[in-house]
């Protein structure tokens, strides 16, 4: 196997980090890993050997400085405490979430109890798509009554949602 | 209800005897659950909790189950106070440390008790005696059923109920067994069934949960992961785990009868006699040997009628319990004379451990087979 830097020498050095939840690995001469201070696990990122000096450091600034807009809170707290901010959090921080969850659970989506509200709202949501694509049939087949009827029903079910 | 209330009657969950009370002391069902687009109680500032705690605290308060509950704001209670509610496990030792904006309501059977900002805005929880995951349960769900309709609880379509901690998502379930295994301790097998219980996904504690010390031969097993399963598939995996243990623990206990009765014999002996004659005792040692008398109890050595003091000594003798009931705040060599004197006053009539009905026992025992011992 050839250095991944230089490759002309064979790899010597098998190197595996764990990045932003990703695992990374590089496989290094002799001569390359003393070059790139491998020697050091502490004071070396794969991430800069990979994209260059400072490269670690700059991910970690945009991840750290991305804030959630209902409460404030940024990945930076949430390294700290293990807790997040508010629900919207989990949109927010969606993409680092889902490697942690994969990791932490059973499964990736919930099976259990709804709640009534979110019943309703899958039931219309379901009644809605129903609805769109019959109303996109109708009007493929050129039948303009049932497309009215339906554009009809439509209307009412937009209104029900947004009460 | 006040606090002398609470504290003049024990739980249900003491008193009871549910399915398998001699294995099962309790059972425990929490769901935790958040207002939506509201910052946890962990993040919130102290005026954003107050304001949540002011609206959900009415909501909690006039359910049906809460006439004539207890109800009251964590910096109203003292810390003895809140202790006392700990050593019940109707709080939780982080809910404990919460002051301004937090709050508890529980009924007046102490079989439910909901904690106000937590780690989460709602933390509800329902205990039962022995083994009754499935009665738990559906308390807390009709609870959560009858909130839902009143308070808008955060939850996403693909992730469930969303909740402070990632490890909670989904179900926002957790649900616990506290087991009393000195069977399976004394023959040495426990760490066999605490590393094939953790194998499977579920965690093993000690008494006051997580990152606590295992005495008295107590232990809280409880499911670990939260999203991609059903809440009656954790209990009824939960409760098959559990049930195998009650089994094994048996089988440990007519081992120990058959091969080891003169060990045995003489930890309950000994515990007898320590336990009625010391002057003074730390918590630890005393849960361990009350633990023994428990056994002691289940082996038949004493009158099935001594059950009920025992259990109730296992919570009286905690530290905040003493202190609560001396009404004077104790440091730790006094609290130890108190829970010695404790001891031996409730221990005075009670009978010398009877040996020949014990040798009995494991007579039946043999004959009858080990798995035909409940």
């Amino acid at each position: 196997m050839l250095c991944d830097v230089c490759k002309c020498n064979d790899a010597t050095v098998f190197l595996t980090q764990i990045l932003e939840g990703k695992m990374q690995k590089v496989n290094l001469c002799d001569a390359c890993s003393k070059e790139k201070g491998v020697q050091d696990p502490t004071g070396f990122a794969l991430a800069d050997l990979l994209l260059g000096i400072g490269a670690a450091e700059e991910i970690e600034k945009g991840a750290s400085t991305q804030k959630c807009p209902v409460c404030g809170f940024s990945q930076a707290d949430f390294k700290k405490t293990g807790r997040l901010g508010c629900s919207a959090c989990y949109v927010t921080f969606a993409e680092g979430l889902n490697t942690l969850l994969k990791a932490m659970h059973k499964g990736t989506e919930h099976v259990g109890k709804l709640p009534q509200r979110a019943h309703r709202a899958m039931e219309l949501n379901h009644r809605m798509r129903n609805l769109t694509e019959n109303l996109q049939k109708a009007v493929a087949e050129e039948n303009y009554e049932t497309a009215a009827s339906l554009r009809d029903q439509i209307k009412q079910l937009e209104s029900e949602i947004a009460t | 209800m006040k606090f002398s209330n609470v504290m003049a009657t024990a739980g249900e969950w003491v008193r009871g005897e549910g399915p398998h009370y001699q294995v099962v002391i309790s059972s425990r069902v929490r769901l935790a659950r958040n207002l939506r687009n509201r910052a946890f109680p962990g993040w919130a500032k102290k005026a954003e909790r107050i304001s949540i705690l002011d609206l959900i605290r009415p909501r909690v308060e006039e359910l049906t189950e809460m006439q004539d509950s207890f109800s009251e704001s964590l910096q109203e209670l003292s810390a003895l106070e809140r202790q006392v509610l700990v050593e019940r496990h109707l709080i939780s030792r982080e809910h404990a440390a919460k002051g301004v904006g937090s709050a508890v309501v529980m009924n007046r059977r102490q079989t439910l008790s909901i904690m106000i900002n937590e780690e989460d805005h709602l933390r509800m929880q329902s205990i039962r005696s022995g083994l009754q995951l499935k009665q738990a349960f559906k308390l807390v769900d009709k609870i959560d059923s009858a909130l839902e309709s009143k308070l808008e609880f955060a939850y996403d379509q693909r992730l469930g109920y969303l909740t402070a901690c990632p490890t909670n998502v989904g179900t926002g379930m957790r649900a616990s067994a506290m087991l009393h295994l000195p069977g399976l301790v004394l023959s040495e097998l426990i760490n066999q069934v605490i590393q094939a219980v953790s194998k499977i996904g579920l965690a093993v504690r000690g008494l006051y949960g997580e990152g606590t010390e295992a005495m008295g031969n107590l232990f809280q097993i409880s499911n670990q992961t939260t999203l991609g399963e059903k809440e009656d598939e954790i209990i009824n995996r939960l409760s098959k785990v559990i049930e195998t243990i009650i089994e094994k623990e048996h089988d440990a206990r007519q081992v120990l009868l058959q091969k080891k009765s003169n060990t045995l014999w003489d930890q309950i002996g000994r515990a007898y006699g320590v336990l009625t004659y010391a002057h003074a005792m730390a918590s630890k040692e005393a849960l361990n040997l009350l633990s023994i008398i428990k056994l002691g109890v289940d082996l038949g050595a004493f009158p099935e009628d001594r059950r009920l003091p025992i259990d109730e000594l296992f919570i009286d003798i905690q530290p905040a319990h003493l202190q609560k009931s001396s009404q004077q705040k104790l440091n730790a060599e006094e609290r130890d004379h108190l829970r010695a004197q404790i001891i031996r006053e409730r221990l005075k009539l009670f009978p010398k451990p009877d040996i020949s009905k014990m040798a009995r026992e494991s007579g039946d025992g043999s004959t009858a087979g080990p798995s035909n011992n409940e």
